[in-house]
């Protein structure tokens, strides 16, 4: 019955999320005592697909933290809101061509690229600002040294060939 | 998400317009945040993946370790179905000092030719002989044997004179430096003394073991060691580690290095240094408060037994001390008339062994690990020493008034971390241990009083200056590559433990099954979900196709006629076997005779129950002959195993055999 397999689908499914999160848990829980500092939370998420915002994210991180935060999450309760995340499939990432306009919105004259000022003037003072380090990290990457712009095609189709 | 106030912008132009502009540019800039960081946490996740790969393949292999040392128990049980004509490998394993080694009798045979333009040591050495030695090691010279031997001996007499444990005191104007692992990697030392400073009265150091094996130049900092502490002795502290260890030195790169870089005198070299590491203290202890040793403790370190024991007796971790308690008589007389037979001295062979309680409290506190689960377990990763949690820390630290324990032994993606409530630190000084890129490496600065001040550098080539990613990728390359070689070694029994579970012989697992038998055939604990797509290929319906994991690499076969089976079991087994070989080649030649390497084959083959067909490995063996001349250049024998990855066009890929 169709009711029937739904449900195996979303046990074995279940089972798999499961594992997967204990898996990408794992590899930062440094003392083998399945916690992990707060900090790293974030990371953890965004590594099993999730692409929350910033503010999306400090709710998620509210959610699993202790009723008086200890700097440390526990496994017992990260893993089922982090179930519940993948089985809603919330936080869906960015497609590539939504990543495409979003550039070309912040170079209104089509000249193809983004100044390294205006970049960085977009990413620390719009939005969820960047932090410095985040600034530089970005930078590192996405700037052309010769012209000190961003030719933003050029850079997510680097990342894109990089991530797969 | 909240629009920003626009009634600041104060523009005169219609704020309609103004209005949306902004909010569009608002919505870009989240879109392009958003995914920054998505992107940026996934390039994190896949180092850490690749340093979870290198830590787990090295834990594997230190427990691989424990296997040969049973082995060897094993043999010295059963040596007297050994044939007589091993005389050599029971000498090795029963205690080598039958002549006392006289220095002159090294010394005087050598000499230094006038062409010689590497640096002269004076004796007694000064802190001119220490910079001497930076000066010519960072113009890559070499520092002759003779020099060599002598910082050798000379530091095996200093040594002598000092306790188990180092007890030394800081105060505010004169502050320590803790440095850990530094194994071989020169450069770092460099830049620690750069950044640090020379050691001196004014400058004390304690190094916390590992200073050898891996990087190629283990023999340089040894000597820069080793000279630092001729001209500081009380402000150069050494401390043992699991490398100061002569059998670990044969797997893990030392040995080879020495010999290399000393053709001529290497043997007398390494003869040398065997004891020389037995001569290092077990630990420093600072202002009676902070405990600095290599590994860690267990639940049953007595530092007052330890205080006592004659370190010096503990020769190498593969080497356990022999039963000799009584209900064993018979053995014992068995043991003793065999030895005789053989040749061998054996008065006090047997007191020139640690107890067993007293050994495996050494062995405690070169090997142990910090973990957060409370309680003492022993340590199955690396198969020696044991897991201590924050309770067995606070429990000996209180026993012994302690405060603090700092300790190196595990590489640290940040070159240092604090554990335990504050407790424990670990430090570890070799940056890039694993691959460019892969970690920072550390040292601490205290003092009595003050909180520790922790100092990280990371060695940087031109061609790291490489933006983030590109970094990344190479260490996971490089990863994966180490994992897909483990793989190939354990081709066998995986195809085995998958067909089990494939039931349709469909070829297909799914992705539980597949992660399951990973684990439990490579025996590494590694996130197996996430690595998948970089191992194997996925179908549709996310069902793994198993065998396209064997597909773009495989064991580079030197003898076609031999089946792959063996060809796998003597690459898996490659650095244990180098091991035994190079106890067996007791004068160091590189060749051992093929009955030796016959009869060590048979031997090998029955502990390790391996099932290989005596014939095949003849035939192998008999075609490896390469000088036919009835002895085998191991070396080359080992290296003709390797393992070659589809994808490398341009240069042969070949593992390192330690």
């Amino acid at each position: 019955m169709a009711d029937d397999r739904d449900r195996d689908g979303t046990e074995v499914a279940v089972a798999e999320f499961h594992k997967k999160i204990k898996e990408a848990f794992e590899v930062f829980d440094h003392e083998s005592n399945n916690t992990v500092d707060v900090r790293e939370v974030g990371t953890i998420i965004r590594s099993l697909g999730c692409c929350p915002s910033e503010g999306e994210l400090h709710d998620l991180i509210a959610e699993v933290e202790e009723e008086e935060p200890t700097g440390y999450i526990r496994f017992e309760k990260f893993l089922p809101v982090m179930t519940e995340v993948l089985l809603e499939r919330r936080y869906r990432p960015i497609p590539e061509d939504i990543l495409l306009r979003a550039f070309e919105v912040l170079d209104p004259a089509k000249r193809g690229f983004l100044s390294k000022d205006e970049l960085i003037k977009y990413m620390t003072e719009e939005g969820e600002p960047f932090s410095q380090e985040e600034m530089e990290e970005m930078l590192s990457a996405a700037i052309d040294p010769e012209s000190n712009s961003i030719h933003y095609k050029d850079y997510i189709t680097m990342m894109v060939i990089d991530e797969n | 998400m909240n629009t920003p106030n626009l009634e600041d912008m104060g523009c005169g132009t219609s704020s309609a317009t103004k209005d949306k502009k902004s909010e569009k540019a608002l919505k870009a800039a989240l879109v392009i945040q958003n995914w920054y960081r998505g992107y940026s946490a996934r390039l994190k996740t896949r180092q850490r993946y690749a340093l979870t790969i290198f830590q787990s393949i090295e834990y594997a292999d230190e427990q691989g370790q424990l296997q040969l040392s049973n082995f060897f128990s094993f043999m010295l049980e059963n040596y007297t179905n050994v044939p007589e004509k091993e005389p050599g490998l029971v000498t090795r394993l029963f205690g080598s000092s039958i002549q006392d080694k006289d220095r002159q009798d090294y010394l005087g045979l050598i000499e230094i030719p006038d062409s010689y333009c590497g640096p002269r040591l004076q004796f007694p050495l000064t802190f001119t002989d220490i910079d001497l030695l930076i000066e010519a090691f960072k113009q890559q010279q070499i520092l002759h044997a003779y020099y060599v031997l002598e910082v050798l001996f000379e530091t095996k007499k200093v040594l002598q004179q000092m306790p188990n444990f180092t007890h030394t005191n800081t105060s505010p104007s004169k502050e320590i430096t803790i440095c850990g692992d530094l194994h071989g990697k020169l450069d770092d030392l460099f830049l620690i003394f750069y950044k640090n400073g020379l050691p001196s009265v004014t400058n004390p150091y304690v190094f916390n073991g590992d200073f050898v094996d891996r990087g190629k130049n283990s023999m340089e900092i040894l000597m820069i060691l080793f000279v630092s502490f001729l001209v500081y002795p009380n402000d150069l502290h050494l401390n043992r580690g699991n490398h100061e260890d002569f059998m670990m030195n044969m797997r893990y790169g030392f040995t080879k290095e020495i010999l290399h870089k000393y053709k001529l005198h290497g043997k007398k070299i390494l003869q040398i240094l065997e004891e020389v590491y037995t001569w290092l203290p077990i630990g420093t202890i600072i202002d009676n408060e902070v405990l600095v040793i290599h590994g860690g403790i267990s639940e049953s370190t007595d530092l007052n037994l330890l205080h006592r024991i004659e370190r010096n007796k503990m020769r190498s971790v593969l080497m356990p001390p022999i039963p000799m308690d009584g209900d064993r008589a018979e053995k014992k007389n068995k043991l003793g008339t065999a030895t005789v037979a053989l040749g061998i001295r054996t008065s006090g062979s047997f007191s020139e062994q640690l107890t067993k309680q007293e050994w495996e409290q050494v062995i405690d506190i070169l090997w142990s690990d910090p973990r957060g689960k409370r309680g003492c377990y022993p340590n199955t990763n690396r198969g020696g020493g044991c897991y201590f949690g924050p309770d067995i820390t606070s429990k000996i630290l209180n026993k012994y008034q302690l405060k603090m324990l700092v300790r190196s032994h595990e590489c640290k993606p940040e070159g240092y971390e604090i554990c335990h409530d504050g407790k424990v630190i670990t430090v570890f000084s070799a940056s890039n241990y694993y691959e460019e890129g892969s970690n920072r490496g550390a040292y601490i600065r205290m003092s009595s009083g003050t909180t520790p001040r922790f100092f990280q550098y990371q060695i940087t080539k031109a061609t790291c200056f490489r933006p983030l990613y590109q970094r990344v990728n190479a260490i996971e390359s490089s990863a994966i590559r180490m994992l897909k070689e483990r793989m190939i070694s354990r081709k066998t029994d995986l195809i085995r433990a998958f067909q089990l579970q494939d039931r349709n012989k469909s070829g297909k697992l799914s992705m539980g099954q597949w992660a399951f038998s990973m684990e439990n055939v490579l025996g590494l604990n590694l996130p197996w979900r996430s690595l998948s797509s970089h191992l194997v290929t996925t179908d549709k319906d996310g069902n793994i196709d198993y065998m396209s994991g064997f597909q773009d690499v495989h064991i580079q076969k030197p003898v076609k006629e031999v089946q792959s089976s063996l060809i796998e079991t003597v690459y898996r087994y490659r650095s244990d076997l180098q091991i035994i070989f190079n106890i067996i080649d007791s004068d160091h030649s590189g060749l051992i005779s093929m009955e030796e390497f016959r009869s060590m084959w048979k031997l090998f083959k029955s502990h390790y129950s391996v099932h290989i067909d005596d014939s095949q490995f003849d035939e192998l063996a008999e075609r490896m002959d390469l000088n036919k001349d009835g002895s085998i250049d191991f070396n080359e024998f080992l290296k003709a195993f390797y393992v070659v990855h589809k994808f490398d066009q341009l240069n042969k890929s070949d593992t390192k055999l330690a």
